[in-house]
């Protein structure tokens, strides 16, 4: 493990993202609000650049029609097919397998949604007062 | 029939022989009402007279308790049958008249079908005017607790598609009482029977029931119905079955994509089918081969058609497929058990009666 400097504070705003290259993988370093989250710009499913996807929150129903939306910003959309992972840890929640495989044991969610088998890698992310880093 | 096994046959059609079989069911009012204007019940039927797969039985037959058991149930083969009254109701434009014509069709179920039915063979349809869903719900708590009364038959065309908030009574009631929402072909007249317009002709109407059950279900789901019934169930009959895995290779896929658009929907579409959804056997839409038909039935994904078929002769109606029967000796006994008898017989809420 080691820390590369992936950026100045200064160019890392809140709500704003950048693209890095570290030991020859794409890395997606986000600042959801102060804080920064890192992914990596590949997605588990057919490798599309993941963190070129639109940001959204957790969006969650327990009756149609009534809407909640917690966690701004920290799900992105994978720009090929939709799917959403969670910038924390990367778990998808739209789950492309359970088509295919019978088998699939459902996991529920503490609230209420199903995790997918896809996860993205995640790296943890640090910064001083100038700069930002990335571990791995 | 199907020769030594127990059968549960989920669609067998009743029907009054006229609407003099309903006048002693009827309140003063109505039955005025008929005699002295050019009322005389529902205008509009599922099936021309005439039609190939209408069946050649008499009314009579059809309106008949004795007789009708007599040739559809044989001399025992099945154990018990659901009988859908497809009465239609919901082509009569006042809707007062609508609802007097299903509770006296109701009426007339449980005193000539249900009450004389000693060993309790018989399941039969609550026959609503969904065309006002207040008072199909209120029809539906009235006569519910009749044994004997197994589900709750809709059309399976509508004037929007039924997940819609407006049919929810509807939905809720059947749900409430433990009966099963049948949606069985026929549907609202003054609305298209395709999902493109008015077609020309007969067989195209009923070659695109299929499309209307797609539809529907999708409806359902998707307008987070069973996520607010959980204990709700289905049943398609006279749709075919053969597209349930095709409809849901789509559905499935889009509810991927889409999903976030109704965040209550927290399944794939086929979770809530196998939990909520069966079909009727017949008429069979699947490849003549009777070993390719089989595969189809044990082997699709994403969901085991074998488990969510129900035997069905849909007597009187003729679709030419007895032949097409044969895949029954080709799956396995587990699914063929569950498809003559073991699905339906969990599925509807049969009741002893003595
Ligand atoms: S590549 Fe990301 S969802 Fe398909």
């Amino acid at each position: 493990m080691a820390l590369h400097v992936v950026g100045t504070l200064d160019e890392l705003p809140p709500g704003t993202r950048k693209i890095v290259e570290v030991d020859g993988r794409s890395i997606g370093i986000f600042n959801v609000a102060g804080e920064f989250l890192a992914i990596r710009n590949r997605c588990p499913h057919q490798g599309a650049p993941l963190c070129l996807g639109e940001q959204f929150g957790v969006l969650e129903s327990d009756e149609p029609g009534r809407y909640t939306l917690r966690r701004p910003g920290e799900m992105v959309r994978c720009p090929w097919h939709g799917w959403e992972f969670d910038l924390r840890t990367g778990q998808s929640w739209f789950d492309p397998e359970r088509t295919r495989v019978r088998r699939y044991d459902v996991k529920v969610g503490e609230d209420g949604r199903q995790p997918g088998p896809y996860v993205a890698e995640t790296y943890p992310v640090a910064h001083d007062r100038t700069h930002v880093y990335v571990e791995l | 029939m199907i020769p030594g096994a127990t059968v549960i046959d989920v669609d067998v059609h009743n029907h009054p022989a006229s609407v003099e079989d309903l006048v002693p069911y009827l309140d003063d009012h109505w039955r005025e009402y008929l005699a002295k204007t050019a009322f005389a019940g529902p205008p509009d039927s599922a099936y021309p007279p005439a039609a190939p797969n209408t069946g050649a039985a008499p009314a009579e037959v059809l309106g008949d308790r004795t007789r009708l058991e007599e040739a559809a149930l044989g001399s025992g083969d099945a154990e018990r049958a659901v009988l859908s009254c497809t009465y239609a109701v919901e082509s009569i434009h006042n809707p007062y008249a609508a609802q007097a014509m299903a509770a006296a069709a109701n009426d007339w179920q449980a005193r000539e079908w249900l009450a004389g039915d000693g060993g309790g063979r018989l399941g039969a349809s609550i026959v609503v005017a969904s065309q006002d869903p207040d008072l199909a719900a209120e029809e539906i708590d009235r006569v519910a607790g009749t044994p004997g009364f197994v589900q709750v038959l809709l059309p399976l065309r509508s004037a929007v598609p039924y997940g819609n908030r407006r049919f929810r009574p509807i939905f809720a009631a059947a749900a409430r009482h433990g009966l099963v929402v049948a949606l069985h072909y026929g549907g609202s007249p003054g609305n298209p029977p395709t999902a493109s317009g008015w077609p020309s002709y007969y067989a195209e109407q009923y070659a695109g029931m299929a499309a209307i059950a797609q539809t529907q279900l999708t409806s359902l789901i998707a307008e987070g119905l069973f996520d607010l019934l959980p204990t709700l169930r289905v049943t398609v009959a006279e749709a075919g079955f053969c597209w349930v895995p095709q409809w849901l290779w789509r559905a499935d896929k889009d509810w991927q994509m889409l999903g976030r658009e109704i965040p209550w929907v927290r399944s794939p579409p086929h979770e809530y089918v196998r939990r909520h959804v069966r079909f009727s056997l017949r008429p069979i839409d699947g490849p003549t081969d009777p070993q390719a038909l089989a595969r189809v039935v044990e082997e699709t994904e994403p969901i085991h058609l074998g488990s969510l078929l129900m035997y069905a002769s849909d007597f009187p109606h003729a679709h030419g497929d007895d032949e097409d029967l044969r895949f029954l000796d080709l799956v396995s006994p587990a699914t063929r058990d569950r498809i003559l008898h073991d699905t339906a017989a969990a599925w509807y809420p049969f009741s002893e009666r003595s």
